[in-house]
């Protein structure tokens, strides 16, 4: 389970979160959703530590991140795994070499055991066979794929997806869902997901937390979206006109 | 003020970089890998440089010097001794400069832009020593060596062009190149191989890692390395033998 409390960040005078409260639970896909600029990704780029709060705090089960030593940060980056908006393989490493390098960098294990781990993760995410081909040799809903299968190579307790299936094609992007949607259950982890994909939300999400300026609006279930009265949030599901067709709204 | 930002942001990389590594055995593989692509891949651009510099210098030397009285090795020792104290080091880095500061700056600067080094940093890698780190040490280790090669190149094309133009006879060149040479001129000479060396890499790393705004960042970041690197140079080139000679 993952808290924010009263989490704030300005970017010199720009206010971008002003104050978000939230509770990520454990073996679920939980959904941050908002319009582009709402501040998804730095909400969980706050969450990992990539950008420093103006204020509030994050908990990891119960751990506040503000009151971690050095040491305990360095072990809760190793239980986090994160699937970037751009996939972030590293370009001038293999596909093996991706999903291996945490684990060459921060385990002790033989070569042996690291190899049998990359192709259990590979072999989970879809891709066997594909070890040797570098991240430019494969298409994006591949690199999202190894992107996962890093992210999973060490033992982690936290996933956290920005925009998962950005420039994919629906059915590839339906998949991706249910790949992390499957992990998350597979492994019991806490799972956070940026998205604006209405899809996605009621494909596989089990909470959904709704940004709007900086500010959480709303949270529920994916069944109670159909029946808010927040404005704002009926905007942005019912932006599509396929969705307000659908629905006869 | 602007100067004092960047340079204060510069000295903070520096320090991350030289936190102790996680796994040293993947710092040293990258260090391999860096000198490759710094050294070996440098090796010829500096090869064609260094002789067409100790020709042209060589005949130009020897235009200038046509007087009956001037004996010829004194060719081999001009030559010898403006390759050594400044075309060798000066030339050759600057050509390194855009050869080796581009190429390092837009490769960090495409790891910023497409979220890489955020994936370290997230792992709990710390990018700066996992990645500026072992540019720089290449850098520095293997830039004083295609110095030196230069320098031998240069002074041995000077050589054979002296010799087969009929200007000065091979062992009258040779004769002046060992009366000039001095152990203190070759090692001021590595001293500013060093400097360079060091220039280049941590400023192009510095332009690289904190490049921002996509894919023009990368090419301004890119720019950037090679333009400052070569002012660089040649305000230390400047200071050094104000300092040194
Ligand atoms: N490093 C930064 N400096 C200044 N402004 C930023 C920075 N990162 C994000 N922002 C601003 O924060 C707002 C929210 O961005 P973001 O979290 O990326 O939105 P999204 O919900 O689309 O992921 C945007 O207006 C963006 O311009
Ligand atoms: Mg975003």
């Amino acid at each position: 389970m993952i808290e924010l409390k009263n989490l704030q960040k300005s970017f010199g005078d720009l206010s971008i979160l002003k104050g978000v409260d939230a509770v990520f639970e454990t073996g679920k896909v939980n959904m941050i959703i908002g319009a582009s600029g709402s501040g998804k990704t730095v909400t969980i780029k706050c969450m990992v530590g990539l950008i420093e709060p103006s204020a509030g705090d994050v908990l990891y089960d119960g751990r506040s991140v503000l009151e971690l030593g050095l040491r305990d940060k360095k072990k809760l980056r190793q239980e986090i795994g994160m699937l970037f908006q751009s996939a972030a393989l590293f370009d001038s490493m293999t596909v093996e070499e991706n999903v291996a390098f945490p684990l060459r960098m921060f385990t002790k294990q033989p070569e042996s055991e690291v190899l049998d781990r990359v192709n259990f993760c590979l072999k989970r995410v879809g891709l066997e066979n594909r070890n040797k081909l570098m991240p430019s040799e494969i298409s994006g809903g591949m690199q999202k794929r190894v992107g996962i299968a890093r992210a999973i190579s060490m033992d982690i307790k936290y996933l956290f997806c920005d925009e998962p299936n950005s420039g994919l094609d629906p059915k590839t992007a339906l998949k991706i869902d249910h790949l992390i949607e499957e992990i998350t259950d597979e492994f019991n982890i806490t799972t956070v997901v940026n998205t604006h994909d209405m899809n996605s939300v009621f494909e596989v999400g089990d909470k959904v937390v709704f940004l709007y300026n900086g500010k959480k609006l709303w949270e529920g279930t994916p069944d109670d979206i159909l029946n808010t009265e927040v404005e704002e949030l009926k905007d942005l599901i019912f932006a599509s006109r396929f969705i307000r067709r659908a629905y006869g709204v | 003020m602007g100067v004092f930002y960047h340079f204060g942001k510069y000295l903070i990389l520096l320090r991350n970089s030289i936190r102790r590594p996680e796994r040293t055995k993947m710092y040293v593989k990258r260090l391999f890998r860096e000198m490759n692509e710094v050294g070996v891949k440098s090796l010829g651009i500096v090869a064609l440089i260094a002789v067409f510099l100790g020709m042209v210098t060589t005949l130009q030397t020897a235009y200038q010097l046509i007087v009956a009285w001037i004996p010829v090795t004194v060719i081999g020792e001009i030559v010898t001794e403006t390759s050594i104290l400044e075309l060798s080091p000066t030339i050759t880095c600057l050509v390194l400069a855009g050869r080796v500061g581009s190429a390092m700056a837009s490769e960090l600067g495409t790891m910023r832009v497409k979220e890489q080094i955020d994936a370290l940093e997230v792992m709990g890698v710390n990018p700066a020593s996992y990645l500026v780190f072992p540019k720089i040490l290449a850098t520095v280790i293997v830039i004083p060596m295609l110095v030196v090669i230069a320098m031998a190149l240069m002074i041995s094309s000077g050589a054979f062009i002296g010799n087969n133009s009929g200007i000065v006879p091979i062992n009258d060149f040779l004769q002046g190149a060992q009366s000039i040479f001095k152990e203190k001129v070759f090692i001021f000479s590595l001293q500013k191989a060093y400097t360079y060396a060091f220039v280049i890499s941590s400023i192009s790393c510095y332009q690289g890692y904190y490049t921002q705004g996509g894919a023009t960042g990368v090419g301004k970041a890119s720019t950037r390395a090679v333009v400052w690197s070569c002012v660089i140079i040649l305000f230390a080139d400047y200071i050094l033998a104000q300092l040194l000679l």
